[in-house]
């Protein structure tokens, strides 16, 4: 057990490092001064150059990528070019708005796809079930950016319940805060659900052909109870996994979803930073989410060496 | 009972709301489209950054008003000697930066050399390249000494670029800027917004709003709705675009079109073949339908140019009648040329609504007279590099924001690779007078040959579409520079 | 699954079992009106999409412009059917991509094993730990926007999802008794692989390939949403909805158009999927 834990956890490591140096040097070639861009059409070359110098920039390639390397070990990202403020706390400021809109939204798909996937299996080829499906291959189809903006136009433009976008920050309060991600987060739940929905569906298939639950039924266990009890928890461990997987596919979802409802979310930081060539802050971001998947990968894998005794001994 | 009770409440709020309304409101947030990189004027070219800050939280020894004029600020007065070589500045006294600190003729000097020292980082170093010495003559008098007379100085010290900066905080300018202004910074949410409030010891006239918030609104879906629920009061320069005609339609709201010292342009450049041929230039500019172009990216705001100067400005030709809108003699004109066949070149677009809405209607346009253009879509810094800094394009749209920059046409190894020594001595002549009503006709020469040189495809000038609460007064109807000036913002009843 | 003993029998009556599966049906003719659609659209169009007519912009469906005209005053049914050219041609060649790189990759790690299986996997890993959106809008800023990087982007990520579908699946293959017997009289594992593995993995291959086609032409359209997949002049679905985004207001037909016309068409490839997996394995609807 510990020895295949330990394989995956050097795994993810070796991952984390690959992944700095792709990061790194597919980011190098970006062209594009960000000293000019400051700048603008009207500054001289000299002015340039001494920006470039202050930044940095004038360095050479090795050193600027140990320095970076060395410093993410210590949380320390940098500088950013452009706002001049370490790059850990922008992403900081920006994640307040991103981690809690991703979070909500996997609550919220999680909400709708196991009642409805529980549902769908438990009436299996009955209208309801053709129903939630057909319902949820929809969703699957629909792109969630549509969607928002179909949201904004009968929730906010129509109806004006919520705020079309905009984010008022947490110093407003709790209640605003959380009103100006309801739509957002809405909008990257729904297609999020439509696929946890099937997968639940098909999870709790398999478990409910199996022997212990014939066995449950014929102790006279009432249906639901076998349902919910029995069946359902054995059917978590694949629900699970898509779950693990979807908190960093929300997190990558968050960029266009946040462009849509101009959110200062790391999304908007992304797209920003690119655009103004501050790629340092790119590279910060990038990183964090790539931790945030190996990490969320490897719970997984833990779970599933906790859950399945024959995984600790196979590798 | 029911019955009773609700107009009761009624009643009670609007008690509430009528003793709200008696005491006029003091804060105002203003939404604004870009965000600034950091919060320095001295350090970037960034309109988003002047438009926070300019004349609210910094001042520079003069300032330009809302007609484009050039008021007196830090400087009280001023006198002009030794054939315009000579200026020296009566400072006001008993200034203080926000931080506490006195303002002096020291922090006048050491603004003015930053600027213009070898590893400045000033975006406009050229507004100082006309200063030879800055002497401190006494704490409230600097005589400036230029290498030769320039008729735009006094304009130049008025640009954001040239506000005044104290030597203890100009290094941490651009988190927590330090000024002498009406307003002192209060706080910066990044991405969302960045908050003023009044400066208790202001030398000057003070501010009339307590507090002002810049919100930053990235784009018209969600600046209207914002406005409309009121979280919004103001939206002083905003391309709302199609969504425009919803707001007009509200008694609620004012919308005022104004100009900015913005000429699109379709930029041209003249030392690449086929465009260097006079005729072909003036081929694409009998192609140009500006109507078209107008009412297609700029929402039908926005007023015609002929040339590369501002409507707003008293100096101001209309020119747009030297090549009238007109495919056949367009045609003409290239078959003349020897382009029979027709031409293909590319189009390089920054990303700006103006130029990619734009771009695809002058392409329309010109493919109708036998101009093929290629779409090339590019990041702000692509085409910084490859338009700007490397010259390595056919054609490009994009609006000259600089205010008065007509120059920009002499400067050598300028992107649109014009040379015309007519037009440099006019210009030459123009840095040199300081006679109004002869720096006006020289103006108007200027304009004249860059519009029969067809240099670039003179499109319109950009609008400042300003939409407020019909209850603010004071906000600037034009934009002379790059700036939302609050020194005079107030709600009334 | 129980191994049969002899070599399974490859798509005999696959096609007729297919198409009594309403799924595949219903997918099967969505997806061909939308090709036909593509199809026509380079012989004909009801109007000219490369012309701008900027007096008659923003007009809501009419007799002449069953769905309006957009704000260049382009037909919109023009506009779908051109840009229905976009996203089938940018989701195909990223399928093409995937499957061309990630399926000999897949067999190729599954017929060696040991350090090239390993070294597989790992680039795997390495890929997935990438948000794909994420990547797919750093390599468009890095190489330009444009149809040609988008479906590089979009490739890139198919690779490792087709080199572990047709892994998985020849690892079950090898150790089958058909194969074993094949490899008893002296046949070399490259053949075998194209004799044998690939025709056995084919349908899946085939399921797998209409899912990243549909996420293809999702993706596709979040990417020109954000402006960084096809570029103007040339229509584009995605495209179509970030410019309807401010005109919501004053012209929403503009947006629900084309989000229809991707629903639409992913939709029917997922059914198609659906159908086939349905058509295969009749007992066991296992796909998400």
């Amino acid at each position: 057990m510990t020895a295949y834990l330990g394989k995956r956890l050097l795994i993810g490591l070796a991952t984390l490092l690959v992944a700095s140096v792709v990061v790194f040097a597919i980011l190098e070639i970006l062209p594009g001064d960000p000293a000019r861009l400051m700048l603008g059409m009207n500054a001289t070359a000299d002015a340039v150059e001494a920006l470039r110098n202050e930044m940095g920039l004038n360095e050479g390639l090795l050193p600027r990528y140990l320095a970076w390397v060395g410093g993410m070990l210590s949380l320390d990202f940098g500088r950013s070019y452009t706002y001049s403020v370490p790059v850990i706390e922008l992403i900081r400021e920006r994640a307040i708005v991103s981690v809690p809109l991703a979070l909500m939204s996997l609550a919220l798909s999680t909400a709708i796809a196991i009642p409805v996937g529980v549902f769908a299996a438990a009436r299996r080829g009955r209208p309801a079930d053709t129903v939630a499906m057909a319902a949820s291959q929809l969703g699957v189809a629909v792109p969630n950016f549509w969607f928002a903006l179909l949201l904004v136009y009968v929730f906010a433009v129509w109806l004006r319940l919520v705020p079309a976008g905009g984010f008022p920050g947490w110093s407003a309060g709790a209640w605003p805060a959380l009103k100006a991600l309801i739509l957002p987060s809405i909008a990257l739940a729904v297609p999020q659900a439509a696929i946890l929905a099937r997968v639940t569906r098909s999870a709790l298939l398999d478990v409910l052909g199996e022997d212990f639950i014939r066995t449950a039924r014929a102790k006279g266990l009432p249906r639901g109870a076998v349902l919910w009890r029995h069946a359902l928890r054995n059917a978590m461990l694949p629900v699970l996994t898509i779950m693990g997987l979807q908190f960093g596919f929300l997190l990558a979802g968050t960029i266009i979803i946040e462009n849509v409802f101009s959110l200062p979310g790391l999304g908007r930081l992304i797209f920003q930073a690119l655009n103004q060539r501050d790629l340092i802050v790119v590279e910060g971001i990038v990183m964090l989410l790539v931790a945030t998947i190996v990490a969320v990968n490897l719970l997984v894998d833990l779970s599933y060496a906790i859950v399945d005794p024959r995984l600790r001994t196979a590798r | 009972m029911t019955t009773w009770k609700s107009v009761l409440a009624a009643a009670a709020i609007a008690l509430a709301s009528c003793t709200a309304a008696s005491a006029a409101r003091t804060d105002l947030v203003l939404g604004v489209p870009l965000e600034p990189p950091h919060l320095d004027p001295t350090a970037g070219a960034a309109a988003a950054i002047d438009e926070v800050l300019y004349a609210n939280v910094f001042e520079g020894l003069t300032r330009i008003g809302s007609r484009g004029e050039v008021l007196p600020a830090l400087a009280e007065s001023w006198t002009v000697s030794d054939g315009g070589k000579t200026y020296t500045f009566k400072l006001h006294t008993g200034v203080k930066f926000h931080d506490g600190t006195d303002f002096d003729a020291e922090d006048v000097k050491f603004s003015l050399d930053r600027a213009r020292a070898d590893d400045s980082t000033n975006a406009q170093k050229g507004l100082f390249a006309a200063i030879d010495t800055v002497e401190v003559v006494d704490p409230a008098t600097v005589k400036v000494t230029l290498k030769s007379p320039q008729g735009s100085f006094l304009y130049n010290m008025g640009w954001g670029d040239a506000v005044i900066v104290a030597p203890e905080s100009a290094e941490t300018n651009k988190e927590k800027p330090v000024g002498t202004g009406p307003f002192k910074f209060d706080k910066w949410a990044k991405g969302s917004s960045i908050t003023l409030v009044k400066s208790a010891d202001y030398w000057g006239e003070p501010a009339m709003l307590e507090k002002a918030e810049f919100r930053i609104i990235p784009d018209a879906a969600a600046a209207v709705p914002a406005l409309l629920s009121g979280d919004v009061q103001a939206l002083p320069n905003f391309q709302l675009g199609d969504a425009l005609p919803q707001v007009q339609s509200d008694a609620r709201f004012k919308v005022v079109v104004g100009a900015t010292e913005g000429e699109t342009v379709l930029s041209t450049n003249n030392k690449k073949p086929p465009f260097d041929q006079l005729k072909v230039r003036q081929a694409i500019a009998h192609a140009l339908d500006r109507k078209a172009i107008i009412d297609g990216a700029s929402a039908g705001l926005g007023v015609p140019i002929g040339s590369h100067f501002s409507p707003a400005n008293s100096a101001y030709v209309d020119l747009t009648g030297t090549y009238p809108f007109d495919p056949e003699k367009s045609r003409a004109l290239l078959k003349e040329a020897g382009f029979e066949d027709g031409i293909k070149a590319t189009l390089k677009l920054p990303p700006v609504g103006y130029a990619r809405d734009g771009g695809q209607i002058i392409a329309s346009q010109l493919r109708d007279v036998g101009i093929d253009l290629e779409i090339i879509p590019v990041e702000w810094a692509d085409w910084l590099k490859q338009v700007f800094t490397e010259k390595d394009y056919d054609l490009s749209i994009v609006s000259h924001t600089e205010p008065n920059d007509i120059d920009i046409y002499s400067r050598k190894d300028y992107y649109f690779n014009y040379d015309n020594p007519a037009f440099d001595k006019v210009i030459e002549e123009l840095n040199l007078t300081s006679d109004d009503a002869r720096r006006t006709e020289l103006y108007h020469q200027a304009q004249k040959i860059l519009a029969d040189d067809a240099v670039n495809g003179f499109l319109f000038e950009l609008p400042k579409i300003g939409i407020w609460d019909a209850k603010v007064e004071g906000l600037w109807e034009n934009s002379p520079i790059q700036a939302n000036d609050l020194t005079k913002v107030k709600w009334v009843d | 699954m129980n191994p049969p003993l002899s070599e399974p029998e490859v798509s005999a009556g696959f096609l007729s079992r297919a198409l009594a599966n309403r799924s595949f049906v219903i997918g099967f003719t969505i997806t061909a009106i939308v090709a036909a659609m593509a199809l026509v659209s380079f012989f004909w169009t009801p109007y000219d999409v490369t012309r701008l007519i900027v007096a008659d912009r923003m007009q809501p469906p009419s007799f002449e412009h069953p769905l309006g005209t957009d704000h260049f005053g382009r037909d919109m049914l023009s506009m779908i059917m051109v840009g229905a050219r976009n996203s089938i041609a940018v989701a195909l060649v990223a399928v093409g991509i995937g499957m061309g790189i990630g399926v000999p990759l897949g067999c190729w790690a599954a017929a060696r094993g040991g350090i090239v299986d390993e070294a597989l996997m790992r680039f795997n890993d390495l890929v997935f730990a990438f948000p794909a959106l994420l990547s797919a809008i750093m390599i468009t800023a890095i190489f330009g926007p444009g149809a040609i990087n988008a479906i590089i982007a979009i490739g890139i990520f198919n690779i490792p999802v087709f080199a572990r579908v047709s892994r998985a699946g020849a690892l079950s293959l090898w150790p089958r008794e058909f194969i074993l017997a094949s490899r008893a009289a002296g046949k070399g594992k490259v053949l075998i692989t194209v004799e044998h593995i690939l025709p056995n993995i084919a349908n899946l291959l085939l399921v797998q390939g209409t899912i990243q086609f549909a996420l293809g032409i999702l993706a596709e359209a979040g990417l020109s949403y954000v402006g960084l997949g096809a570029q103007p002049p040339m229509p584009s679905w995605g495209r179509m909805l970030f410019d309807a985004q401010t005109r919501m207001v004053v012209a929403p037909y503009l947006a629900i158009i084309p989000g229809m016309a991707i629903i639409v068409t992913v939709l029917g490839l997922n059914l198609i999927g659906d159908g086939i997996s349905d058509t295969l394995d009749p007992k066991l609807r296992r796909r998400p």
